[in-house]
């Protein structure tokens, strides 16, 4: 297991290798003056100068990826252009929001999917089944940004109910909670249509082996060979299928972070982009690819351990 | 050949299991059993041979009430110790599922969950036992998987299914079924998946249930050696239909219907050497019939009506042997 771990780490740090210099090379390979490419044509004089000194822009390329991935080994990922403070530290202040956002929707996504998925099931081929297929389908097929306005017009506007924007206030934990309400929900709602039919489908596919049939040959309940057999290995189907998905999360974070006006790591990696920020976009992206992979990493780990194949395999 | 316990007892006691004219098909077209009757007396052996595709399994299935929801089945009667199957509920076939009859399938390997610990499986398949606390139960089954000769039962309790062999799946399944106490035991082809060495210990432990248990047994097989040995009766199956039927002796020495007697006469030293497979005989693949004789297109004896009309099912025994062929040439 631990030799397992290790090689899914390697993989991980190679992953994040290849990010880093593909996000070097970016700065080069668009045409032009490369600090200009990197901060942006409102930049001063002086601030590409102290750019240029910084990256070592005047000496040789391999040196300067060299320099690049040195300092990032060293947790350094450079400073924000404009206020000049260490572009860690500003990600580290909007992290917990974003993390708490992607949690949230996952947490709507694997609930409310597998309630579904096996309220689904237990009424195979009646009128539920029915509804709640067209409903996963509609979950699924309407944009994120679409329920995120709807719900924003319904809860915030109309009911007023739950706050429109922000993050809540700071310290006030009921507060915060209400404001990730809607926008994890708008995340989320997507991801419950899909893992509500995954669950059905692997349940089905489970509820035809042959192991189920001896416990039926047993007079054993189908309640209890759905939710302690069918759902295990219905489990192992949604949990590799969601770990990819968790990224996607983090993506579907941007679009939610700015409209809710949210902090967050989508949001300043917008208004990055937004302000030709180079260092900031860069650290962001980097950061979001570490989730990304760390991620896929704890998914693999508790996809192997939950199957007993795998797990005596490794 | 020993005689069965059915033999001994002296007034005709209820079926265990009884069928009457039963017919089985999937998604309302492709008919897999067709009329078929067969009873099963307290105590007694009955084999079904036939090859592959015959309907066997279908039939099995069916006698628990397991078959897909693509199945339909119709009939005068299938009951299992006198209770109605055929209009039963699931809820009340759930009831009989265990007590009543038994099953053993045909691959161990997938018998069980590959996600839970064997005790885990084995003590969800007790569920009837609630007086019993976790632990007497732990007990029943430790007793019952020693009983199959199963090695180091306590710590295959802790073991998935992947890491045991399919012998010791078979025998754990077989324990399983036996913790039942049911007065059927349905068992489809037990030894198929399992390798010689392996086929043998499951015949033998078949054999020492026979002796000890005093169930029915309904043992499907392609193994004649397997039939002659442990069956008091055996029933022929050709394209869903049970073609012959009788005291084992008296079909492996008289075999009536055209069909059991091309199947001994392939390989006429089949009942001693024990082979695993029946053999195959020429023409085109069996296909189940609803009118005429499913084997008219292989048969070397075939006569004009064969095609048309479905042939008799015949007492074709001497004195008071009850055997019975369906065949227009058996008919008087
Ligand atoms: N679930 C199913 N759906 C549709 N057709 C089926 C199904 N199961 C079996 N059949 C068909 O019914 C017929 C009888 O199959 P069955 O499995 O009962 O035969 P068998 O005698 O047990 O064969 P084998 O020796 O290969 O196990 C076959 O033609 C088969 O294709
Ligand atoms: S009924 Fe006709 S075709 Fe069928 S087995 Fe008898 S003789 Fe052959
Ligand atoms: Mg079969």
């Amino acid at each position: 297991m631990t030799s397992f771990i290790m090689r899914r780490i390697g993989l991980a740090a190679i992953i994040l290798l290849i990010v880093a210099i593909l996000l070097f090379s970016m700065m080069h390979l668009i045409p032009g003056d490369p600090t200009v490419v990197a901060l942006g044509p409102r930049s001063t004089p002086e601030m590409r100068e102290a750019f240029r000194e910084m990256m070592g822009l005047d000496q040789p390329i391999l040196k300067q990826l060299a320099l690049f991935l040195g300092r990032l080994a060293e947790g350094n990922l450079g400073e924000d252009v404009w206020s000049k403070r260490p572009v860690l530290t500003m990600i580290f202040e909007v992290l917990p929001y974003t993390a708490t956002l992607a949690v949230a929707s996952f947490l709507w996504a694997v609930t409310l999917g597998i309630l579904l998925g096996c309220f689904a099931v237990v009424h195979h081929g009646k009128w539920p089944d029915w509804l709640i297929g067209i409903l996963s389908v509609g979950f699924v097929a309407v944009p994120s940004f679409v329920v995120a306005l709807y719900s924003l017009l319904i809860f915030a506007v109309s009911l007023n109910w739950l706050p429109a924007i922000g993050a809540g206030t700071p310290g006030d934990f009921i507060s915060q909670l209400k404001a990730l309400v809607l926008p994890s929900f708008a995340i989320g709602l997507g991801w419950v249509g899909y893992v509500a039919r995954l669950v059905r489908a692997a349940m089905i596919e489970a509820m035809g082996e042959n192991y189920t049939r001896t416990l039926r040959s047993f007079g054993v309940s189908e309640r209890r060979i759905i939710f302690r057999y069918a759902l295990r290995q219905a489990l192992i189907a949604v949990l590799s299928v969601i770990a990819i998905g968790f990224g996607g999360l983090l993506t579907g974070s941007v679009f939610a972070e700015i409209v809710f006006s949210r902090p967050g790591l989508g949001k300043m990696t917008y208004d990055a982009v937004m302000s030709r920020n180079y260092p900031l976009v860069m650290g962001t992206v980097l950061v979001t690819s570490g989730l990304y992979v760390t991620c896929m990493i704890i998914a693999d780990v508790v996809t192997a351990w939950i199957d007993p194949r795998v797990r005596s395999a490794l | 050949m020993t005689p069965g316990p059915a033999t001994a007892t002296p007034v005709n006691p209820a079926p265990v299991l009884e069928l009457a004219d039963v017919s089985i098909s999937y998604s309302g077209i492709v008919p897999a059993v067709v009329g078929v009757d067969l009873m099963v007396m307290p105590g007694e052996i009955v084999g079904i041979i036939g090859e592959s595709g015959s309907g066997k399994s279908t039939l099995a299935h069916s006698v628990l009430g397991l078959l897909p929801d693509s199945a339909q089945i119709s009939g005068k009667t299938l009951s299992l110790n006198g209770i109605d199957m055929l209009g039963a509920s699931e809820q009340a076939m759930r009831q009989l599922r265990g007590p009543a009859a038994a099953m053993i399938f045909q691959n161990p390997m997938t018998t069980f969950s590959p996600m839970h610990k064997l005790g885990r499986q084995l003590m969800d398949l007790l569920w009837r036992e609630r007086g019993l606390s976790n632990k007497e139960k732990r007990q029943k089954i430790l007793k019952a998987l020693q009983d199959v000769g199963l090695p180091d039962p306590a710590a295959r309790l802790e073991a998935y299914p992947f890491q045991l062999s399919g012998g010791m799946l078979q025998r754990v399944a077989i324990a399983a079924a036996l913790l039942m106490r049911p007065s059927l035991l349905v068992a489809d082809e037990p030894t198929t998946a399992l390798d010689v060495t392996m086929e043998a210990q499951i015949l033998h432990l078949m054999h020492e249930i026979r002796r000890n248990a005093g169930v029915s047994i309904l043992m499907i097989s392609h193994h004649l050696g397997v039939i002659a040995e442990i069956c008091d009766r055996v029933a022929v199956m050709y394209a869903g239909r049970i073609v012959e039927e009788g005291p084992v002796d008296v079909i492996f020495a008289d075999p009536r219907h055209p069909y059991t007697k091309a199947l001994f006469a392939c390989e006429p030293a089949l009942i001693e050497t024990g082979a695993t497979r029946l053999p195959v005989i020429g023409g085109e693949v069996p296909r189940p019939v609803r009118i005429g004789c499913g084997f008219a297109g292989r048969c070397p004896q075939v006569l004009e009506c064969c095609c048309n009309a479905t042939p008799p099912w015949v007492a074709v025994g001497a004195g008071n042997v009850s055997h019975f062929s369906r065949c227009h040439r058996s008919a008087p």
